[in-house]
């Protein structure tokens, strides 16, 4: 009798241990969210999102971060542009013409997915390697190299993700049809999963976006809005991280609003992300 | 007919040939980043032995001296505390959420995970210095009696651990996910609660997977820059307690990518740690992951 006690208050007390993590991970992710709110919003401006910084803007003086928000755009867009060109050839490859070689499918996933778990500062470190053996200089198009080569495992895994779920039978359909390799890749597979396909870009390019480590070596740092590939650009994220090791308050704070803007810009590409998943479109076939 | 014909063939021809290149590359990636960094470092490992480098404790490049061991130590304390407070937590709500949770509560979770996963490391950073480091300072400073300024290996932990908890999680929940029905069908029929089941079966069997999810959760907070970097303190010494600033492996990267040029053989060091990151990290994804196929192979 008092064994089978103990063990309902033991099952009890883990339930209430698992019951707490589990709306720990949920507080932890409200904290983030309000205490950035918090902090950012008093200085959130028209000014901040408009302006590029004037002169004395790191004394506390007038500017915004426009010149951030837009070459992360460039960096990221850029990047996620040149990574699709290589990451959907590489999923729909795996999936169409190599479907009957699971074994090297396979260990491709598994090379894809040590290169996902590389460190992105190790990736800046090789994109600087490849910038000095090219001879550019800091710029847009070196920190759009670096950022790509960090993203493309993380686009060919999600894209890989979704093509692994279509039918054989598509497949089959469509070569009894007289359809060649590409065709069915490009314009059965491509068609089928263009939401997920779509999800994955996002998610990328939410990466790329986000990411400071991977451009630090390469982008450079300018207060201007670059107007080519070969000028440096600012990013918000390392906007963000100089504005905060400042000492001067006003500048600190303006850093919060930084901040606010890169959040705010994730979310919206994580619903975005949300809403392409569900979405039905006219040429997927439903099975 | 002909011609059409040989159109879409040759259409197909530079599809498959594209298709074969970027696959290629893209398998080939990782030796090219190791060959890279290698061939940078060399510079570095031609004047000095390879183990002075690593265990030698004396950092001076004014000096012509690089030991990397008060760096790499940092990065390891860090790493295994914010496994130890995130280890627990991961494993106990992919228990919840896989095996009691009500549907809802999974539909709640999954967002939940995926913007916790998908905030940028230098939010995390700002977040840290915001919450963490008061809290560090304020909180547990006077716990146990001290004087803390908050930038410690124990702050660097506690962010690191929010960071790692989406990405074990995920694993984890896909490792209980993967486990046969029939496993706790059989434990409860037998008799078992539902709670022993969970006990003496499934954490039983999923045991492989859970300590491969650890492991690659490890990895990652290992080479974890930006949101570390900006909690941790950053001094050089070889730290002997949480309450002590560390300088981590990447951090000492990313800080001095400006001075580079200026001091001889100081690029050579910082491509050689990046090296050391990548083959440290990589290993340990290799076994994790063998690990994680082992244990799907056997399902």
């Amino acid at each position: 009798m008092t064994d089978r006690r103990i063990r309902i208050i033991e099952e009890g007390f883990f339930r209430v241990l698992m019951f707490f993590s589990t709306s720990a991970i949920v507080m932890v992710l409200l904290l983030i969210i309000i205490s950035i709110l918090v902090k950012g919003l008093p200085s959130l401006s028209w000014e901040m999102i408009s302006q590029t910084p004037r002169g004395g803007f790191y004394f506390g003086k007038e500017g915004g971060i426009l010149n951030a928000i837009i070459g992360s755009l460039y960096l990221a867009g850029g990047s996620t542009l040149l990574a699709f060109a290589v990451s959907l050839p590489v999923a729909l490859f795996m999936n169409v013409h190599l479907v009957k070689k699971v074994k090297l499918v396979n260990t491709v996933r598994f090379l894809l997915d040590l290169l996902w778990g590389i460190p992105s500062i190790v990736y800046g470190a090789f994109g600087f390697t490849v910038m000095v053996y090219l001879g550019l200089r800091t710029s847009l198009l070196a920190g759009i190299i670096t950022v790509t080569l960090f993203i493309i495992p993380i686009m060919i895994r999600a894209m890989d993700e979704i093509m692994k779920t279509v039918p054989r039978g598509l497949l089959e359909a469509t070569y009894s049809l007289g359809s060649t390799r590409s065709e069915t890749a490009y314009r059965v597979f491509f068609r089928q999963c263009f939401s997920g396909i779509i999800t994955a870009i996002l998610l990328a390019f939410g990466r790329g976006i986000g990411d400071a480590a991977s451009v630090l070596f390469t982008t450079g740092y300018t207060d201007r809005i670059p107007t080519s590939l070969s000028q440096p650009t600012a990013t918000l994220p390392l906007s963000i991280f100089f504005q905060l090791s400042s000492p001067i308050k006003e500048v600190q704070n303006r850093a919060y609003a930084s901040a606010l803007i890169l959040t705010i810009i994730i979310l919206i590409i994580s619903v975005l992300a949300r809403v392409f998943e569900r979405r039905y479109f006219k040429h997927k076939i439903n099975f | 007919m002909g011609f059409f014909q040989t159109k879409r063939n040759l259409r197909n021809n530079i599809h498959h040939g594209w298709m074969l290149i970027c696959l290629v590359l893209v398998i080939l990636m990782p030796l090219i980043i190791g060959l890279g960094l290698y061939y940078k470092s060399y510079p570095i490992l031609s004047t000095h032995s390879l183990a002075e480098l690593l265990f030698s404790s004396s950092w001076h490049p004014q000096s012509n001296k690089f030991g990397l061991l008060p760096f790499i130590l940092s990065s390891l304390w860090v790493t295994l505390i914010s496994l130890i407070i995130s280890a627990p937590i991961c494993l106990l709500t992919a228990i919840h959420l896989t095996q009691y949770a009500r549907k809802w509560v999974l539909r709640l979770m999954h967002p939940v995970i995926d913007i916790l996963a998908g905030i940028p490391s230098v939010i995390f950073g700002v977040w840290g210095i915001l919450i963490i480091v008061p809290f560090v300072s304020n909180v547990v400073g006077p716990l146990f009696n001290k004087h803390l300024s908050g930038f410690s290996i124990l702050s660097g932990s506690l962010v690191l651990s929010v960071m790692i908890i989406p990405f074990i999680l995920n694993i984890l929940i896909e490792v209980f996910r993967s486990l046969p029905t029939e496993l706790t069908e059989a434990a409860l029929s037998v008799g078992a609660s539902k709670w022993q089941t969970v006990k003496y079966v499934l954490v039983k069997k999923a045991f492989p997977g859970i300590i491969s999810a650890f492991g690659l959760g490890l990895s990652r907070a290992f080479g974890e820059t930006i949101a570390v970097l900006m909690v941790v303190g950053n001094v050089t010494r070889i730290p002997t307690g949480v309450f002590q600033p560390g300088y981590p492996l990447p951090a000492l990267i990313a800080n001095n990518y400006g001075e580079m040029m200026s001091i001889p053989q100081y690029d050579s060091i910082l491509m050689f740690s990046a090296l050391v990151l990548f083959v440290i990290v990589t290993l340990f994804n290799l076994a994790s992951r063998i690990a994680i196929v082992q244990v799907e192979k056997h399902h």
